[in-house]
């Protein structure tokens, strides 16, 4: 894709695991359209799925009325991909470290980590109802 | 591509050959329910090769966390084999490296267990 193009896709789906594998198959095609290396893409396909995952089971709870939305937008060197769930929200400061040694044999708790480890830009955006997180990454 | 696994014995250590993604759903749960099928066949010296395994999510470290746990709560040893560079990386930045015995090598990993 030619620098400065910009290209978006929206997609809405079911709270269901298998909307979480179709979020990261997208975040993987995308993310090689927008010219990631192997490994950054493999990246981005994950913690997309991360986010996926929280809103279909944290969010909404895989409430069969409830949907995602996944947004995925190349603009340039950067790929932003968002999650919006229809849940009760999130609040992200109140997720426990998960680097902190009471927390290392947790069994869950990372996926929020992996998204600030991996991406540029993490942000969370409170909706009416719902949570929204916003996932930037740019090209170097 | 979900998780696949087969089983080997040498020695007394139960080798888990994984192959595939450990992710959300199938992958976690297929993990779970091999770790647990060893221990309820009475072997508590197990090795997880992870050289084939391409892709894990924060749902596969907590499933490996879990049967590393599971594992040691009933007085066994469970470690960790070949890891990949993208496993390698993401046991590193989650600090899990320091949780784990990890090893390189399947002989020195096998006469690594307690007798």
């Amino acid at each position: 894709m030619a620098e400065g193009t910009t290209s978006r896709a929206s997609l809405t789906l079911e709270s269901t695991i298998a909307s979480v594998n179709v979020v990261e198959e997208a975040a993987l095609e995308y993310a090689r359209a927008a010219g990631f290396s192997p490994d950054i893409a493999s990246h981005l396909s994950m913690v997309a799925g991360e986010a996926a995952a929280n809103a279909v089971i944290h969010g909404n709870k895989q409430d069969s009325a409830k949907r995602i939305t996944a947004t995925f937008e190349i603009a340039g060197p950067a790929l932003k991909i968002t999650i919006a769930d229809q849940g009760a929200g999130l609040d992200p400061d109140t997720i426990p470290d998960p680097l902190a040694p009471e927390n290392l044999l947790r069994s869950s708790g990372r996926g929020v980590f992996l998204m600030r480890a991996f991406m540029d830009e993490v942000n969370f955006r409170k909706l009416n109802p719902g949570t929204e997180i916003t996932l930037v990454k740019r090209r170097t | 591509m979900s998780m696949k696994y087969t089983t080997r014995q040498v020695d007394g250590v139960t080798i888990l050959d994984l192959s595939g993604r450990i992710t959300l759903g199938d992958g976690s749960v297929t993990l779970r329910d091999a770790v647990k099928d060893v221990l309820t066949k009475g072997s508590k010296s197990i090795l997880l090769n992870l050289e084939n395994v391409d892709y894990i999510d924060s749902s596969g470290l907590g499933e490996l966390v879990s049967a590393f746990t599971t594992v040691k709560n009933q007085g066994g040893e469970l470690k960790l084999l070949h890891l990949t560079t993208k496993v390698h990386d993401l046991l590193q930045i989650t600090k899990l490296y320091t949780v784990f015995d990890i090893k390189d090598d399947e002989a020195s990993a096998i006469g690594s267990f307690a007798a």
